[in-house]
């Protein structure tokens, strides 16, 4: 494995799509574990189905940028390698699609606030000059709207429902609200592709996504939350608390058995 | 009840012919078939249990993308046969209410633990198996809505038994450990998957009236020979061997002698007393109670956005 690492991919700028691949993939990765969990659990079959849906379409997504990403890094991991082999401080997923589900107010909140901000990003990645890259957003633009749409109805409907469903989607906008602005972070790696051509700077996707959100709470009578503190570092592998015991769930079969396959 | 509604029935019946929902049918008839399609949805709704357990923890991403894929067919299966049933007038939160007080039961099979990954593997290889024995023929069941949803659910069954074959075929060519699980795994779920046909025909009081209704085509036992004739030779392929000293071929009958099952073991189960009955029930429950709140803003919403429609067009 050394070895091979230090034979990998010699091309200068496969370093920094590696690490612009690996985040975008991350990021779906743990999306799709953490939607994954309801399975069985959720309030209505037709949700069980519509919840597992986003998260499979999520995990193809995942599926194709990791494996890229092993590509690109030229030392022979594949998408189970990235998956499973790595530890937390190795992960560069945003903290927002590792917390926990909570309730269904919880869950749908943050689709809502992730799917948008992937719709926007998606729907600029199509005309990067990699092709892999803009392949992974052609086809993740169309499952993003419909994400963004299931997100969307939903948050209406709990905000403007009963008492209790308002109070639910209330508080867990409020409670999700700080990890929207590392969404919109960016760093030399995401300036540099994006000067290329390659990758899209988050920052530049902000103002879209706080129009379509503040109508979405509009329509959805919700209050736009005023916190003041916000969650950061997960692009550097800098995670919160929880996300140790997402990866340990998800990575412990794989890891017991070292030499096998499956 | 006039004599020629029943005559008309019979004659339906006779010919192989569907009944369809606005069809005349006995009382009899029409119970005994919400009585089997509630319990069948039941069991597509408790059996997303047992291998969703394995979703967040699938050894690799392909296959928890497969199986993903599969727990979500089988809520789609659950679908299909809350509507089919909703044919006969009754409807799906009525079903699940008897389902949450106990009054309805689902497969017993799902009332036994999956404690370890290949156990997916065998639940797709055996249990799916086992469903589809027992489907296939509903596909020619005398009610029309609900061989109509058996022919869908049957297609994808067949996918559903295969993932499950590759998953044991895999570990069975694996690591020893990975082999070991296989092993364990099929030595577990063999015995329940021949239970799952039902009781032996000479216990089966039922049976008689509703192969007589076209509802069911073969009897517990032919369905249950059925499988073993299919599943031992599938067996040698996967390198496993089967927990039964007694099954062997025979070639008088041309079929797979096995052993005595124990009858005991599923009635207690059936009973409730299987190791994971309280545990799949409370699991159902919550999630309908934890959830309640959803539907009920969804209506709600549903209704103000009638009535703010009704306004605007007044
Ligand atoms: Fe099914
Ligand atoms: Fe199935």
């Amino acid at each position: 494995m050394t070895a091979k690492i230090s034979a990998g991919n010699t091309d200068p700028m496969a370093r920094p799509r590696f690490i612009y691949a690996l985040r975008l993939g991350d990021d779906a990765l743990i999306l799709a574990q953490r939607l994954s969990e309801w399975a069985s659990r959720a309030p209505e079959i037709e949700e069980d189905i519509a919840l597992t849906n986003i998260a499979l379409d999520l995990l193809g997504q995942a599926r194709a940028l990791l494996d890229y990403a092993g590509t690109l890094e030229g030392a022979g991991r594949d998408e189970d390698d990235l998956a499973y082999l790595r530890t937390e401080r190795e992960f560069t997923n945003v903290h927002l699609v590792e917390q926990e589900n909570g309730d269904f107010a919880h869950t749908i909140a943050r689709q809502l606030f992730f799917s948008t901000y992937q719709l926007a990003l998606y729907e600029e990645l199509i005309s990067s000059t990699d092709e892999l890259l803009a392949g992974v957003a052609a086809k993740g633009v169309k499952e993003a709207a419909y994400h963004n749409d299931h997100a969307t109805q939903w948050t209406i409907r709990l905000g403007d429902g009963t008492d209790e469903s308002h109070r639910r989607m209330q508080a867990a906008i409020e409670r999700l609200w700080p990890f929207t602005p590392e969404l919109f972070e960016s760093d030399d790696v995401d300036r540099a592709l994006a000067a290329e051509g390659v990758g899209v700077d988050p920052s530049t996707l902000r103002s879209r996504w706080a129009l379509s959100i503040a109508e979405v709470f509009s329509s959805a009578t919700l209050e736009a939350p005023q916190t003041t503190w916000s969650s950061h570092g997960g692009r550097r592998g800098v995670h919160t608390e929880g996300f140790g015991y997402l990866l340990a769930e998800m990575q412990y079969l794989h890891r017991s058995y070292p030499d096998a396959k499956w | 009840m006039s004599a020629d509604l029943q005559t008309q029935f019979d004659a339906l019946i006779d010919a192989d012919e569907r009944i369809e929902p606005r069809d005349w049918m006995p009382d009899a008839y029409r119970k005994t078939l919400i009585r089997q399609i509630a319990q069948h949805a039941h069991s597509e709704i408790i059996g997303m249990q047992p291998e969703g357990n394995w979703i967040t923890r699938a050894p690799s991403l392909k296959r928890k993308a497969i199986l993903m894929a599969k727990v979500q067919d089988e809520a789609g299966h659950g679908l299909y046969l809350y509507g089919a049933a909703e044919t006969l007038g009754v409807d799906r939160a009525e079903l699940l209410d008897l389902l949450h007080t106990r009054k309805q039961k689902y497969s017993s099979i799902f009332n036994y633990p999956t404690i370890s990954w290949a156990d997916v593997g065998a639940i797709g290889w055996l249990v799916d198996g086992a469903a589809i024995t027992n489907q296939v023929p509903l596909c020619r069941c005398s009610y029309g809505p609900y061989a109509r949803a058996m022919i869908r659910i049957c297609k994808e069954e067949s996918f559903h038994q295969r993932q499950g074959f590759e998953i044991l075929l895999t570990l069975s060519n694996g690591t020893p450990a990975q082999r070991g699980l296989a092993q364990d795994a099929v030595n577990r779920w063999w015995w329940p998957s021949l239970m799952m046909f039902g009781p032996p025909d000479a216990d089966s009081p039922n049976s008689a009236q509703s192969m007589a209704w076209g509802i069911k085509r073969f009897s517990n036992d032919e369905l249950r020979q059925k499988f073993v004739d299919m599943t031992v030779p599938q067996a040698g392929v996967l390198g496993l061997t089967l927990p039964d000293p007694e099954l062997r071929f025979d070639e008088e009958t041309g079929h797979h002698h096995f052993g005595e099952i124990d009858w005991t073991e599923f009635y207690q189960v059936v009973k409730g007393n299987g190791p994971c009955n309280e545990q799949r029930l409370r699991h159902r429950v919550r999630a309908h109670e934890e959830g309640a709140w959803v539907g009920e803003a969804a209506a709600a919403y549903a209704a103000k956005q009638a009535s703010r429609e009704g306004v605007a067009v007044a």
